[in-house]
């Protein structure tokens, strides 16, 4: 048989979060379960080139690390209890949880208020997203080894001061939801724009993080923002199909073909956003939302609500005053009114420092000189924003756009 | 699982209590400590005598020295602690979260370390 390796990586990365959710229920700790999980891609890849490939890989994994995971317990509780006994509690666990989702709760582990807020993201994208750690490391621009420790620190955490594998009670689902929800968005936005990596794209997190969404939404349907993210999510990947060309290129907003875009995401999208904002507990997910939404139903780009996009972002700069939303606000004002103005806006932020290696900035602007035939300015702004992207795809866009202007 | 639940608060705030506010404060932990007992997890509690009664013993170098005062001196001082036995992270923040008598203040919660097989 072929190498079982493409295959496996491909499980890995559709059905690998899934599997290990529920070893992380069973076993009750990340360690064995992430070791049990591992275990189970090495037999794969002794057994399947001499067996030949399972009909259903993901089930047959599943089966076989559960078995590591369940022989593993045995053998280190052997002295304590009998192994028929421990098999017998095992299946009643599994069968007392059988109704819900071990991913829902182990969003909920990882958003933990006892948890720090930059490691709960770190421990979502590592276990709900199945990123690996140097993937988390880059895009988190950060070294390996600070991205290891902090996992090391909440696995710990989770471990010694036992925090549950629960989906909590109503009352705790809402001092916990803002958690969730920024842990959601990361989770989305890495699958829509991976920092790292070949691919622009990686659908399987987007999928997933739209999946959990939908039941955070189920959870607390009064809770506008969680509709607004949900809204949020639809209406952006709604676009996915008109994002890159069919060489993989990167296709920007204004010269996307519309007629790609999902029609029924965006009515979803724009029904859920509709409900949320009757309920008159406006939030940055909502916001954002009524942008995105502004985009999709537009006819074409010329007929962009532009000063209605500009004002919504300078109330989501009252919401998240991030260098990032500043950024989108000066493009959008300029796009509403002048491009002196957008350029005027974006020369304020680059005075700030936790800017000076965000690409996006020296590529707005350098769009914003294009625009405005100052080709040579807007050459070195291409340059300098392609010494600081990480991603392959965006990359390739911008060695582009720098090339056409030195052709016209 | 057994964790404690270590009270702080600002010392000067408590013995400025009118004598009726501190009797209506230790009847609320009397009925506390009884629906943790009715609840079948209380294992300990007490309230501590203030830091002015504190001693400390610190090691240099492996060489001990007794010192006036308490660990380290602080804006909200260790007042006491309940000791109780759940299942989990979430019911102890459930506990901490019904402390009587803290208007402001702190609960620390932390686990029992497992106790090592002779």
């Amino acid at each position: 048989m072929t190498d079982p390796t493409p295959l496996i990586e491909r499980v890995a990365r559709t059905d690998g979060p899934g599997i290990l959710a529920t070893l992380i229920r069973l076993t009750g700790d990340f360690d064995r379960a992430e070791d049990a999980l591992q275990e189970a891609y090495a037999r794969a890849l002794m057994a399947w080139p001499r067996e030949g490939a399972p009909d259903r890989p993901a089930a047959w994994l599943n089966t076989v690390s559960r078995r590591i995971a369940i022989d593993r317990l045995r053998r280190e509780r052997s002295t304590a209890m009998l192994p028929a006994d421990l098999a017998c509690e095992l299946d009643s666990v599994d069968k007392a949880h059988s109704i819900g989702d071990d991913r829902l709760r182990l969003l909920f582990v990882c958003c933990h208020p006892a948890l720090p807020p930059d490691t709960r993201c770190t421990l979502a994208l590592r276990t709900l997203g199945g990123l690996t750690t140097r993937e988390i490391a880059r895009a988190y621009v950060e070294p390996e080894a600070t991205t290891a420790q902090r996992l090391v620190r909440a696995k710990r955490k989770i471990r010694e001061a036992r925090i549950p594998f629960e989906i909590p009670v109503l009352a705790r689902l809402r001092e916990r939801v803002e958690a969730v929800l920024t842990v959601l968005y990361v989770v989305f936005n890495e699958g829509y724009l991976c920092t790292d990596g070949r691919a622009l794209l990686r659908p399987e997190l987007v999928s997933e993080a739209i999946r959990l969404a939908r039941l955070t939404v189920e959870l607390l349907p009064g809770d506008a923002e969680a509709v607004g993210l949900l809204s949020l999510m639809l209406l952006t990947d709604a676009r996915s199909g008109a994002r890159l060309t069919g060489e993989g290129e990167l296709v920007p907003l204004d010269e996307q073909d519309r007629t790609l875009w999902d029609r029924a995401r965006i009515d979803e999208g724009v029904r859920l956003l509709d409900s949320a904002v009757a309920r008159r507990t406006p939030g940055p997910y909502q916001i954002q939302a009524a942008i995105a939404a502004l985009h999709a139903t537009a006819a074409n780009e010329s007929a962009t609500d532009w000063p209605q996009i500009a004002a919504l972002y300078q109330a989501l700069r009252v919401w998240t005053p991030t260098p990032v939303v500043e950024l989108n606000a000066a493009v959008a004002l300029g796009l509403a009114t002048t491009l002196e103005n957008a350029l005027a806006g974006i020369v304020r932020l680059e005075a700030r420092l936790e800017l000076s290696h965000y690409h996006l900035l020296p590529a707005a602007k350098a769009d914003v000189l294009r625009r405005m035939g100052r080709d040579v300015e807007a050459a070195a702004s291409y340059r300098l924003a392609l010494s600081l992207v990480t991603n392959l795809t965006e990359r390739r866009y911008l060695e582009r756009r720098l090339a056409s202007l030195s052709k016209s | 699982m057994k964790y404690m639940l270590l009270i702080y608060g600002d010392e000067r705030v408590w013995s400025s209590l009118s004598q009726e506010d501190m009797q209506k404060i230790y009847e609320a932990h009397r009925a506390y400590g009884e629906a943790m007992a009715k609840a079948g997890v209380m294992v300990d509690g007490a309230e501590l005598k203030p830091v002015a009664t504190a001693t400390s013993v610190r090691f240099t170098g492996g060489r001990p020295r007794t010192v006036d005062g308490p660990f380290a001196e602080t804006k909200e001082q260790l007042a006491g602690y309940y000791v109780i036995d759940v299942d989990h992270l979430d019911q102890a923040i459930e506990w901490a979260e019904r402390m009587p008598g803290m208007t402001d203040g702190t609960v620390e919660i932390r686990p029992f370390a497992p106790v090592l097989a002779p």
